[in-house]
């Protein structure tokens, strides 16, 4: 698979990562020569073969339904950039 | 199913309806902060709540018993194995920057619910499936001039989005359909139902085709939050839809909102992408497995649902189908129903229940729960009925006295001074002292005017200050004057 | 020698024997780190140092031991890698990402530690987001490598991502160090650097308070001078952790008291799949060199096949690409990080990811984003996770043979920054490390001899799933038959 500049720019857009345009084709190189490597992955036969999910662990263990965390306000909002008293505060966002 | 006129011809709805419930539990679905509504801002918050760095969620147990029991209520298969997934992606509302969510593995899928048209024609809408996710908390757009305010402290409480199959073909159909969903819900105790809080809200999906024609494109009317706004943005964005292709144009599939004040549906500011979640199993979380053993539990533990409750209601108590119909509606009101009829005549307190209370709470907006009569104190009441104590018209006053008192039956009855007289002797003297003192219409009524009785009847109510038995007058009365 | 380096070159057990028996105290020795960090700073090995946390934590140990409520770790200087969430203390995970980033919370795996008596030194140095072989994706510099070849003009790495704390440890500069494991985080480092870094099964140590790199394969582990060592800090570290979905539920192990096992008569797997083209002859000649010594141990050797191990690299890739894409979607700069300003919500989120995530973050974001978009996940995520079932069941096969599987821990000595030029290049590194992560498996690395430039290399021990002791036992005979025993020209150099 071979990436071209517009679709690193999409991926990026998705990714909220800003891309400088003069970066744009030499990421575009690295992206597709990683992506060539990692596609001799499909010259293995997987048929028939679930898909790993969960190392290990057979199963999700369950919580009792019992609230013991949180009332911890100035705590939740003390790494904030930019906090509105106990909220925090992003650029306005127009629905 | 009903039909739009349109100009040149019928057009029908498709409607499918994405509910989302939120599971009533004391902590989140993956955190032990408090799933309560309400708090002060980013109150109910643990780290994870918080998108933390290197925090991580553990399945809440009452989440996953919610999904089971409504998975039973609505007659559905129970996976044993099901997937959290992470649907990725930004907003502020969003702090993982994923959406915990069930995508290809949910806890529960297919079932169906039988809904209750008018005419007493029932209606089978299909469920897609249910699975468990988590809300987003809240964005404040309005409370600062130049940011958007952030409080999470519902991200992360567990929501079930239950999907409805496009059976669904008017806006009394939809109506209909939540209405049921929502009385499975309260009946299992999982979901409060409140849809002014929103714990329960519903995303329309409509399109409309010329009768028997092929799907039509749909829109998605999102967050509905009340059954009377949803049949509003039904019948708004059926007419909108069926003017735009009448007129030739295409129906672009869209998220649009309801605005309530207004009663129309509007486009939402169109995203400038489309939307790629890139959903892949949350490896924080292993498969959810439930044993079969557990989820047989669940159902054995299950309460009685509205459907087998009114069937039991018509055939075990010998209500009306009607009445079963309106004290089932709501688990509250048939509890309360069950309450005061326990060990009594059902009918004569179903007529109670359907008549006075229900009357009194329209009137006083109020719930069952909050009736200053209780179930107790209503089933008292019509034993004193039952046993001639009081009058019907005198249990009259004496509810009214109750309700806006609040005391027990005994206490307004004793306080009002309200007895009635069934005393057979009593009565006959009463009859007899009448009788004494109209002589002239005795000869009347014997002479072949039996109307008269109800003169009789007046006179020794009369008498006795209303407090007599009306049946025991007229019997006594009857046994004097025709010997 | 003084008394100073004295106190250096003893590892845990020695210096807990010391402890114990009074010859020195916690604050002495905790004073002997923090002057070896002086010397020690040149190689960048931490990003925040905490002399005067570690003073406190020093006078705490030596009140336990003077109250005879010591802990395993009690008294003992060390680093946590800057992964680890501390509380109160700025943790960075190497990142502009997380600027001054202070922690409401302790991880548990460090919480263990302290709880059990160690000396927090600081926080060491890692590649960003623990992403990288060669420490050199640090947005607080580059680490270096404690071993240099004589009269050699460039500094080494010293591997990644745990390239800080191995450094660390190999400079004497910590007694041990933590460090997290994805696909050799901790084994590569370690065998580059001439220590002990193990890697214990997944699920053994909580991953909860660790910042996530990928979150099916990160794993919490010891890096140590000595085979002994790992045991001890492993028992310290390990635990079933509630507030972990993944973590294990198996019961705890004395680990140290396993060692006591031996190897006789263990059967000791040699897959020849690692026998990889254009495996350099020295590294070639270590593993035979390990498989001689495993025998005089009394050990039995099996040659096994595990088909799958050239495949297990490139599905690691885009497994732990794709988890890391969702992972670090959580610094957008609005509950912490650094934010960079932009016209909307939309440029904030893209200003503060494209300044705050270094190039190769931002590198793995996008290919880990590309391969979950629409129309990739069954080709790419979906096939990576079906291989990654074919590796577990290769696994599962052998040691239906085997206890434990013995191969090189890197395909090659130490390596100058500029030496690897391109991505895939350095990802070659970790193909000795990669298949046991991919299975979940226990894998540690011992130092066992050296290059031909005189750099350490390590070979890796592979075991079953929560069969820690087995590779213990088995680190240890190679420890004790290498006799590895020289230290690095750094530390030589600073003896007077």
């Amino acid at each position: 698979m071979s990436l071209d500049r517009d679709t690193v720019a999409d991926i990026a857009r998705l990714a909220r990562i800003n891309i400088a345009d003069g970066e744009l084709d030499s990421l575009a190189g690295e992206l597709s020569q990683i992506l060539n490597w990692v596609e001799q992955l499909n010259s293995v036969d997987t048929k028939g073969v679930e898909p790993l999910v969960g190392v290990g662990t057979a199963m999700a263990p369950l919580r009792q339904d019992v609230v013991n965390d949180g009332g911890q306000a100035d705590a939740v909002v003390s790494n904030a950039p930019d906090a509105v008293g106990p909220y925090f505060g992003v650029p306005k966002v127009i629905e | 199913m009903s039909t739009i006129e349109g100009r040149d011809g019928e057009w029908e709805m498709v409607i499918g309806l994405e509910t989302h419930a939120q599971v009533a539990s004391k902590a989140k679905l993956f955190s032990a902060a408090s799933a309560e509504f309400g708090g002060a801002p980013n109150d109910h918050v643990a780290f994870l709540d918080a998108g933390m760095p290197g925090m991580l969620p553990v399945i809440n147990q009452r989440c996953v018993e919610a999904a089971v029991l409504s998975g039973f209520g609505m007659n559905s298969t129970i996976n044993l194995k099901s997937i959290f997934d992470r649907k990725n992606y930004f907003y502020p509302d969003l702090p993982l920057g994923y959406q915990i969510s069930q995508f290809s593995d949910p806890i529960v899928s297919g079932g169906w619910l039988d809904i209750e048209l008018e005419g007493g024609v029932t209606k089978r809408i299909g469920v897609t499936r249910l699975h468990l996710e988590q809300d987003a908390g809240k964005s404040i757009h309005d409370q600062d001039p130049y940011r958007t305010l952030v409080d999470l402290n519902r991200a992360g409480v567990g929501l079930m989005e239950i999907v409805s199959e496009p059976d669904i073909g008017s806006a009394e159909e939809a109506a209909a359909y939540v209405t049921k969903l929502r009385a499975i819900l309260r009946y299992l105790g999982v979901c409060d139902g409140n849809m002014e809080e929103g714990s329960l809200r519903c995303d329309v999906n409509l399109s409309m085709r010329r009768l028997g024609d092929e799907l039509g494109t749909r829109c998605e009317i999102k967050n509905v939050n009340s059954i009377r706004f949803i049949r509003e943005a039904i019948e708004f964005e059926a007419r909108r839809q069926v003017e735009v292709l009448e007129d030739g144009g295409a129906i672009v599939q869209e998220t649009r909102l309801f605005d309530p004040d207004r009663g129309e549906t509007r486009s939402m500011r169109s995203k400038e992408e489309s939307h790629d979640y890139r959903y892949f199993p949350d490896p924080d979380l292993p498969p959810l497995v439930l044993e079969k053993s557990y989820v047989d539990e669940l159902r054995a533990g299950m309460p009685e649902l509205p459907d087998a409750k009114k069937t039991r209601f018509v055939t075990e108590l010998g209500l009306t189908p009607y009445d079963a119909d309106v004290l089932t509606a709501d688990r509250d009101n048939a509890l309360y129903f069950e309450a005061a009829a326990d060990g009594r005549d059902s009918k004569a307190v179903a007529n109670w229940v359907t008549g006075e209370v229900f009357g009194r709470l329209n009137k006083d907006d109020v719930s069952i729960n909050a009736a200053p009569v209780p179930a107790g104190e209503l089933g008292a009441l019509v034993d004193m009925i039952k046993s001639g104590q009081i009058s019907g018209r005198q249990a009259k006053e004496a509810f009214e006295a109750m309700w806006a008192e609040g005391k027990p039956a005994q206490t307004v009855v004793d306080e009002l001074g309200l007895s009635q007289i069934s005393d057979d002797s009593a009565i006959e003297a009463l009859v007899d002292q009448v009788m004494q003192a109209n002589m002239d219409k005795v000869e009347e009524y014997r002479g072949g005017k039996p109307k008269l009785i109800g003169f009789f009847v007046g006179q020794v109510m009369k008498a006795s200050k209303g407090q007599a038995n009306p049946a025991s007058v007229n019997a006594m009365l009857k046994t004097k004057l025709d010997g | 020698m003084s008394a100073l380096s004295d106190l250096l070159c003893l590892d845990i057990s020695g210096a807990r024997k010391g402890l114990a028996d009074k010859q020195f105290t916690a604050r002495e020795l905790t004073e002997a780190y923090l002057a070896a960090a002086d010397d020690a700073r040149a190689l960048n090995g931490f990003i925040t140092e905490t002399p005067e946390q570690a003073l406190v934590d020093a006078d705490a140990a030596d009140a336990r031991l003077q109250a005879g409520t010591a802990a395993a770790m009690t008294g003992m200087p060390i680093a946590q890698k800057d992964l680890f969430c501390t509380k109160g203390i700025r943790t960075t995970a190497a990142s502009k990402i997380l600027g001054d980033f202070k922690p409401e919370y302790e991880s548990t795996v460090s919480g263990k530690l302290k709880a059990d008596g160690a000396v927090l030194l600081g926080k060491a140095n890692l590649d960003e987001f623990a992403m990288g072989s060669a420490n050199i994706t640090s947005a607080y510099g580059p680490v270096t490598n404690p071993w240099t070849p004589e009269g050699a003009a460039t500094p080494l790495t010293p591997g990644g991502s745990s390239g800080g704390s191995a450094a660390l440890v190999a400079a004497g500069a910590a007694i041990a160090a933590t460090g997290t494991d994805t696909g050799g985080s901790i084994r590569q480092p370690a065998a580059l650097c001439g220590v002990v870094g193990m890697k214990p099964t997944y699920g053994r140590c909580s991953r909860w308070g660790v910042v996530a790199f990928a979150s099916s394969l990160d794993q919490p582990g010891p890096i140590t001078r000595s085979v002994r060592d790992a045991a001890i800090m492993l028992g310290s570290m390990a635990g079933h952790d509630p507030k972990d979905s993944t973590s294990a539920t198996a019961a705890p192990v004395d680990f140290e008291a396993a060692l006591a096992g031996g190897v006789k008569g263990m059967r000791v797997g040699v897959p020849r799949e690692y026998q990889a083209d254009g495996m350099p002859a020295e590294i070639d000649a270590l593993w035979q060199e390990g498989i001689e010594m495993a025998k005089a141990a009394g050990a039995e050797i099996v040659d096994v096949t595990l088909p799958m191990t050239k495949m297990a690299l490139p599905a690691y890739y885009i497994v732990a690409l794709a988890e890391a894409s969702s992972n670090l979607a959580r610094y957008d700069g609005v509950r912490y990080c650094a934010r960079e300003d932009g016209a909307d919500l939309t440029e904030m989120y893209s200003n503060t990811r494209g300044t705050g995530f270094g190039e190769e973050v931002r590198r793995r974001i996008l290919i880990g984003t590309y391969v979950l978009s629409a129309g990739y996940y069954d080709a790419y995520y979906k096939q990576a996770q079906k291989v990654r079932t074919l590796i577990a069941n290769d696994f599962n096969t052998v040691f239906n043979d085997v206890d434990v599987l013995l191969t090189p821990t890197t395909p090659s000595a130490a390596f100058a920054a500029g030496d690897v030029d391109d991505p895939v290049a350095m990802y070659m590194n970790d193909i000795f490390t990669v298949p046991a992560s991919m299975a979940g498996l226990p894998g540690i690395s011992v130092p066992a001899g050296f290059s031909a430039d005189g750099l350490p290399l390590g070979l890796q021990i592979i075991g079953k799933p929560f069969d820690e002791a087995s590779v213990l036992q088995m680190g240890q005979a190679i420890e004790d038959a290498a006799g590895f025993d020289k230290t690095p020209r750094l530390l030589a150099g600073a003896e007077p």
